[in-house]
């Protein structure tokens, strides 16, 4: 056995390994359908004025990164531990001196490199359309405008297509993927099948969206009853405040993201992945195999 | 023995994630303040927006897809106009300004359709026989263009573009030039507000009857800005004003002074 605590060799190749057996099971097809819905997005909306089109070119662009996320994170995660168990590598890796909190690490490790490069991917083809659709505005205004009101209009296309903005509600898409994927990594150290792993995720996904809701209702304490304030308590404790990560929404209307705020979700993002995966370990350790 | 670790096991787990929850509420609830002053996660997830949208619409709210969807209904409401069916529009148009208050375009737009195209349309309505009901129907279309402008404003009161599109439609569809001067002051006031905002304020008050002193005023602060602001447009409506309040000759501008271009501004 190791005398470091923490072996980053040992994680980084089990971390590889889990991102290879990913990758073998075709999961970029998803990028495909991706690149369908934002390309033809961008080709449909061609029929809207510039601002209509990079409006919803923004709006379905990063609605479905974040749905692509956040099914990766889930479904991939979901299927880790059943599988290993089911294939008996989980045996002949913990066989060897690895210890079952650098295990989940590592597997932990290869889906953030999966969510990582498939967030990427994802941003680099959804800047691309959205730089190829401004280009073809401004080309076409600088044929059409007359010349004293060009640089206005120049500068009313650009204004509307790219806001820096962007990048850091791309950046809190993938930390929302990583916190479900160490939110599934949890569940699956205790769950009996895949699916169980990923119905229970699925609904911890829907719930954490209610959290804040359950949250603000149970801290108001006015006028509700006992169970209701018990069961809003069990809501906000134990489930993750996921609203707190839909920043996209109001930066693709323009609203402009305080880096203090952007931090501080990175922050909360960090916490949350850090004790599941801490609980995770928890619970992984005296599980008989 | 083993299921009774397990089960204690687990509920320890459960615990230790309840004292993450409950350690985890006080920076939540701050952060979730900072979000709200900073205009994100502002957008009431309640009963009326459920039976605006539908229960998968809802769904798909509450799961971070807000934006998403009303990118979706926005184009269902096109396909609307493309067949001129201006009440589905409209109720489109609330449902997208609901989900996305803080998009300028969504309210910019769902206000010029109903106050121009839809307004339009209804003074023409060949079905309609009676000119009464016409244009009370072009009226209501523009009250609604009007309301949305002024909701868009409620929501985002610091941005100047829905100010200055509510002093054009008050302008040219209301003709309230009074409410028109006072849209553009509040545009122009707005940090983001191009120069010409303040001038269509000014022509705006000049038409506004006891007005006028408050409107030249305004115009004589523009002119001094310098050649920016002295255009064709600025200099006649200073002159129609000295006219009117009988300035004295050696306090008007010089007759040798002519504007630049941009005659419409």
């Amino acid at each position: 056995m190791s005398s470091t605590l923490l072996a980053p060799a040992r994680i980084l190749a089990i971390g590889r390994n889990t991102f290879t057996e990913i990758v073998r099971q075709k999961v970029f097809y998803f990028l495909l359908i991706f690149g369908l819905i934002v390309i033809g997005n961008s080709a449909f909306l061609a029929k809207f004025s510039f601002q209509e089109e990079f409006q919803m070119l923004k709006d379905v662009s990063l609605g479905a990164m974040s749905v692509f996320l956040s099914l990766l994170a889930i479904l991939a995660t979901a299927m880790l531990l059943p599988r290993d168990l089911e294939d008996r590598t989980i045996f002949t890796i913990l066989s060897k001196p690895v210890p079952r909190y650098e295990y989940l690490l590592g597997k932990l490790l290869g889906v953030v490199i999966l969510l990582t490069l498939s967030t990427l991917i994802m941003g680099a083809l959804f800047l691309m359309v959205l730089f190829f659709r401004e280009q073809s505005a401004l080309a076409e205004t600088q044929r059409t405008c007359p010349p004293q009101e060009l640089a206005p209009a120049l500068a009313e296309i650009r204004k509307a297509a790219f806001s820096w903005d962007l990048l850091p509600a791309m950046a809190i898409l993938l930390v929302k993927g990583i916190l479900l994927s160490s939110l599934t990594l949890l569940v699956s150290t205790f769950a009996t099948s895949g699916i169980f792993a990923i119905l229970v995720s699925a609904s911890a996904y829907f719930i954490g969206h209610l959290q804040v809701t359950a949250r603000e209702y149970w801290m108001s304490g006015i006028g509700i009853h006992w169970w209701t304030r018990i069961f809003t308590a069990f809501v906000a404790l134990l489930f993750p405040d996921l609203q707190a990560f839909n920043l996209s929404d109001d930066i693709v209307a323009g609203t402009s993201l305080p880096m203090g705020l952007f931090w501080q979700t990175v922050a909360l993002g960090a916490v949350y992945t850090s004790v599941y995966y801490a609980v995770a370990c928890f619970l992984f350790e005296n599980r008989e195999l | 023995m083993s299921g009774l670790s397990s089960l204690f096991r687990s509920l320890l787990a459960i615990l230790m994630i309840a004292v993450m929850g409950a350690l985890l509420l006080p920076w939540q609830a701050t952060l979730q303040r900072e979000a709200q002053a900073a205009h994100f996660r502002s957008i009431p997830l309640n009963l009326s927006l459920r039976e605006q949208i539908g229960q998968s619409g809802f769904l798909a709210a509450l799961s971070g897809f807000r934006a998403p969807l009303a990118a979706f209904l926005w184009i269902d409401a096109h396909s609307a106009w493309e067949k001129t069916e201006w009440g589905r529009m409209a109720g489109l148009f609330n449902t997208v300004t609901t989900l996305q208050p803080h998009t300028l375009l969504y309210w910019d737009i769902a206000a010029w359709h109903m106050a121009w195209n839809a307004s339009i349309a209804a003074l023409h309505d060949t079905k309609q026989q009676s000119e009464v009901l016409r244009e009370r129907a072009r009226r209501q279309y523009i009250d609604l263009g009007r309301d949305f402008l002024e909701r868009g404003i409620r929501n985002n009161p610091d941005n100047y573009l829905l100010h200055e599109r509510l002093g054009i439609l008050l302008r040219d569809k209301v003709e309230d030039h009074n409410a028109a001067a006072d849209a553009f002051a509040k545009a122009a006031a707005c940090s983001d507000a191009p120069a010409y905002i303040g001038r269509f304020s000014a022509y705006e008050m000049a038409k506004v009857p006891g007005r006028e002193r408050e409107a030249y005023d305004r115009l004589m602060a523009l002119y001094r800005q310098g050649k920016k602001q002295q255009l064709p447009s600025l200099l006649a409506r200073i002159r129609e004003l000295e006219n009117k309040l009988n300035i004295p000759a050696d306090q008007r501008i010089p007759a040798t002074v002519v504007g630049g271009s941009s005659p419409s501004r």
